[in-house]
């Protein structure tokens, strides 16, 4: 054999090796750049009052932004209290009719309603509910949130309750135990960890959505508890403050927006946790 | 005087178009060891699903012919008392990974809604374990899990949690297939100590261990009953010659 | 013993219906739990159909609201370069434009990133140091707020653009096409990394295996054997990379410009078909105005819905061979 053919191809191998390794590198940077900016401006603009008082007009010093974090929490919750029941029914009834014609239309409808742009999903919300109820709304907010966290917590659901081996349910069953209950005490209990692990990444997920808030939940300088009239939430805010021509408003921004992340990390951190802790083995 | 508890008349199954078991007769008598034996595929685990209805549960299922407990025809009335009359152990011991042993032995009560008071937990728990052999193992860890016990702690755990419904007969399908002789051993003796209360029908593909613990043998081949009778009668004088062949390992 | 094989068939009956209905209970001994069951599947059943029927009907609204817009302006709309709300003559070109520049741009400069990414993580090492930053990192790159990005992106892209733009004598907007796309593109990174990484560790061992046994480098096995196997998965990423891109509204909003204008060049500013939405819908105060966004959403709908049915047909594709 010749050497030198041996030689060009490892070196080349190297090369390869070096430039995959390198441009990997260079993709984390941006996370290292956002981290750093967000804590090194958004960090200093937080304080006790930043989270219990309303924003101030402009020019105002201080001022907080505790209307757009209870806003979140309102939206995000409605968001929870609709998807998740209606997701686990569908992740059981797609685990439980894994060949049929049926479910598979419904894995499409799925795959579809996952891939649709949020600020689609906003339309939507504004065309069911704004316009019937002729106003922006937390409720409508939450709505179009909840049709955004849907298809997320199915296929978790679906997933991580296939996984969960037939025995168990021929055991349940063979002790007389009805179908209804063999799903809702057996598989479903046993899946749970999965299931919470997928609701938590969810609920990551819509709490830093803004675009179908922004015809929906519209936002709203003021406190507001009244799920049909307007509020705030983080995302919208900082929106609306980053692309003001406002120094001091781009302050807040970047405060809300470091809270922003830092609950929605807690959130996926938390999430892992569940799922490596309480991860039931067979 | 023996009398029989279950009696299968004219009994077919199959699934979709392809029949496995037919025309079985034969009787199951009242606390004695029953075995099926019968090279693979032949259709022991089909015909010992059918006894607790669970055969219905598989796509395309099919029957006919009667079973009768106690002169009752079970497919005449509701398959859930029917599976709390009739226990199964299954060949892979599958305790419930969300429960602990505690719970998985009245995991039946739990699971069906049947409320017990805190004594008939702690008599139920303490009596079917103790039954199963389980008690002296498990008694200072019941509240951990079920599945940090060995396999055949587990499979022992699942007799257990099937003794504690009071089940009138017990269905093992190869319930020691998956465990090592010590455990097997364990199993065989607690089936011997527990023919005083219980009718067990077994199926295994261990002639030897069902020469060791049955009193009575069905020989099953190609969905056909070939041959049924007392064991010590099949195992020294089988009438059928394909029973002879199975027995000195010919096939199977 | 054995019957013949006709009389067979017609002595089994299928006696176990697959739903027996709840007027049926009864007959079955009078059993309860046959209600409860079957009232429970039913349950289990309609909570599929309402999926089915919630993009069903998300479709049939779009459709609904977009026919003012549809009848008006036809086929024209979507060929016509101006967008004017004042003279309400309404065309999507500029948007569709701005949609497909920012889109793929975004995907040609993320794919050498992702691919490595995921080769880095499924290929070369599994664990250590750096695969476990890589992995964390793109995790969490995932889990950050679009807004965010765009903020990033206004504080910190724009600058250097409009730097980059002055040095090199363009008109120094900073905002426009090639900042949208790359902010895009470390958005999709993430999301077409980890898609990646899945589809490359399918691919059975025993072929790569092969492969090194007849003194294969790394980068052979790599270009001969892992990419031509994971073509149709990766085929698959790359459409739903694709689809995040053209979807994605927020980030791009904050640094596109938001121009109404047919784009001239990469560094003009531009507006895509989402944020020309995010823009214009609270302020679009007549019936033809919010009808032509909506039919844009029509749009974006539509392009979502054939990406996610093709990816879905190419990841199944993927599967099949990759399982014989
Ligand atoms: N769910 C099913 N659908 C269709 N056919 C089945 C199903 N379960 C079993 N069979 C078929 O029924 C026949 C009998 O199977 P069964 O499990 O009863 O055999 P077995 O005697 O228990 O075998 P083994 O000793 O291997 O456990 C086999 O030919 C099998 O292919
Ligand atoms: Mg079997």
């Amino acid at each position: 054999m010749d050497n030198k053919n041996i030689s060009k191809r490892i070196f080349k191998d190297r090369i390869f090796t070096v430039c995959v390794t390198f441009l990997a590198f260079i993709a984390c940077l941006p996370l290292l750049g956002i981290l750093f900016l967000i804590i090194k401006n958004g960090a200093s603009s937080i304080n006790l009052g930043f989270f219990i008082h309303l924003p101030k007009p402009v020019g105002e010093e201080g001022g907080g932004i505790a209307n757009a974090i209870v806003g979140t929490f309102i939206v995000v919750g409605i968001a929870f209290l609709i998807a998740t029941p209606i997701s686990l029914l569908t992740g059981i009834f797609l685990s439980e009719n894994r060949k049929s014609r049926f479910s598979e239309m419904v894995r499409v409808s799925i795959d579809i309603l996952s891939g649709i742009p949020s600020i689609v999903i906003g339309i939507i919300a504004y065309l069911w509910v704004v316009k019937p109820m002729k106003g922006f709304s937390a409720l409508s907010g939450g709505i179009a949130l909840a049709m955004i966290m849907l298809p997320v917590v199915i296929k978790s659901a679906e997933e991580t309750l296939k996984l969960i081996p037939y025995s168990l349910r021929e055991a349940s069953f063979a002790l007389g135990v009805p179908y209804y209950r063999t799903v809702l005490k057996v598989i479903l209990p046993t899946g749970f960890s999965g299931i919470i692990t997928g609701v938590l990444i969810a609920v990551a997920r819509i709490a830093g959505e803004t675009a179908p808030l922004l015809f929906t939940a519209f936002g709203n300088p003021f406190m507001n508890f009244n799920i049909t009239k307007p509020v705030n939430a983080l995302p919208l805010l900082v929106f609306n403050y980053a692309t003001s021509p406002y120094e001091q408003w781009h302050k807040i921004a970047w405060g809300a927006a470091f809270i922003l992340i830092i609950i929605v990390f807690v959130v996926n951190i938390l999430a892992r946790m569940i799922s490596k802790k309480w991860k039931v083995t067979f | 005087m023996e009398s029989d508890i279950l009696r299968i008349e004219n009994f077919y199954a199959g699934f979709g178009n392809s029949t496995i078991l037919k025309n079985i007769n034969f009787s199951v008598v009242e606390n004695k060891i029953t075995s099926i034996m019968g090279p693979s595929g032949c259709g022991k685990t089909t015909l010992i699903r059918c006894i607790n209805r669970l055969h219905e549960f598989s796509p395309g299922a099919t029957f006919s012919g009667k079973i009768l407990l106690r002169g009752e025809d079970i497919y005449s009335i509701n398959p859930i008392s029917v599976r709390r009359k009739i226990g199964m152990v299954f060949q892979r011991p599958n305790p419930f990974p969300n429960m602990s042993i505690y719970d998985n032995v009245i995991s039946g009560y739990i699971l069906n809604g049947i409320h017990l008071s805190r004594e008939e937990k702690e008599r139920v728990v303490t009596t079917s374990l103790k039954k199963a052999g389980l008690w002296e193992e498990v008694k200072d860890s019941l509240h951990r899990r079920g599945t940090f016990l060995s396999g055949g702690q587990q499979q022992r755990l699942c007799i257990a949690r099937a003794l504690a419904m009071n089940p009138d007969i017990l269905l093992l399908d190869e319930p020691t297939s998956s465990l090592d002789p010590k455990s097997t051993l364990l199993i065989e003796q607690l089936m011997e100590e527990l023919k005083q209360t219980i009718t067990t029908l077994i199926v295994t593909h261990n002639i030897s261990q069902a020469a060791r613990i049955s009193d009575y043998v069905a020989f099953l081949y190609l969905g056909e009953l070939i041959e049924f009778g007392p064991s010590n009668k099949i195992f020294t004088n089988p009438e059928n010659k394909k029973t002879e062949e199975y027995l000195t390992g010919k096939f199977g | 013993m054995a019957l013949k094989k006709t009389s067979k068939k017609q002595e089994i009956k299928k006696v176990f219906s697959k739903d027996p209905g709840p007027w049926n209970f009864y007959s079955r001994a009078g059993n309860k739990y046959f209600l409860m069951d079957w009232i429970f599947k039913k349950i289990l059943f309609i909570s599929g159909v309402s999926i089915f029927f919630l993009v069903l009907m998300i479709f049939i609204f779009l459709v609904l609201n977009s026919m003012p817009s549809i009848k008006e302006f036809g086929f024209r709309f979507f060929l016509s370069k101006s967008w004017d709300p004042v003279f309400e003559k309404f065309g999507a070109l500029p948007f569709i434009a701005g949609t497909i520049f920012t889109s793929f741009l975004a995907l040609l400069i993320s794919l050498p990133f992702s691919l490595s990414i995921s080769l880095y993580l499924g290929e070369f090492s599994k664990s250590g140091f750096f695969s476990g930053f890589l992995k964390n990192s793109i995790e969490l790159l995932a889990g950050v707020p679009s807004v965010v990005y765009g903020f990033f992106g206004m504080f910190v892209l724009i600058p250097i653009v409009r730097y980059l733009e002055i040095k090199f004598n363009i008109e120094p907007y900073g905002v426009g096409i090639f900042t949208s796309s790359i902010i895009l593109s470390i958005m999709i990174i993430p999301f077409s990394a980890s898609l990646g990484r899945e589809v490359i560790e399918l691919i059975p061992q025993d072929i790569k295996e092969a492969g090194y046994s007849l003194g294969s480098t790394r980068y052979e096995v790599i270009k001969r054997i892992v990419l031509p196997y994971a073509k149709s998965g990766i085929t698959a990423g790359i459409l739903m990379a694709l689809g995040r891109a053209i979807g994605e509204t927020m980030a791009v909003t904050m640094v596109i410009g938001n121009s109404n204008v047919m784009p001239k060049g990469l560094f003009s500013p531009a507006n895509t078909m989402a944020s020309l939405i995010a823009n214009e819908f609270t302020e679009a105060v007549s019936r033809i105005h919010l009808s032509s966004l909506i039919e844009i959403g029509l749009v974006l709908f539509i392009i979502s819905a054939v990406f996610s049915i093709m990816g879905k047909i190419f990841i199944h594709k993927f599967s099949i061979t990759e399982n014989g």
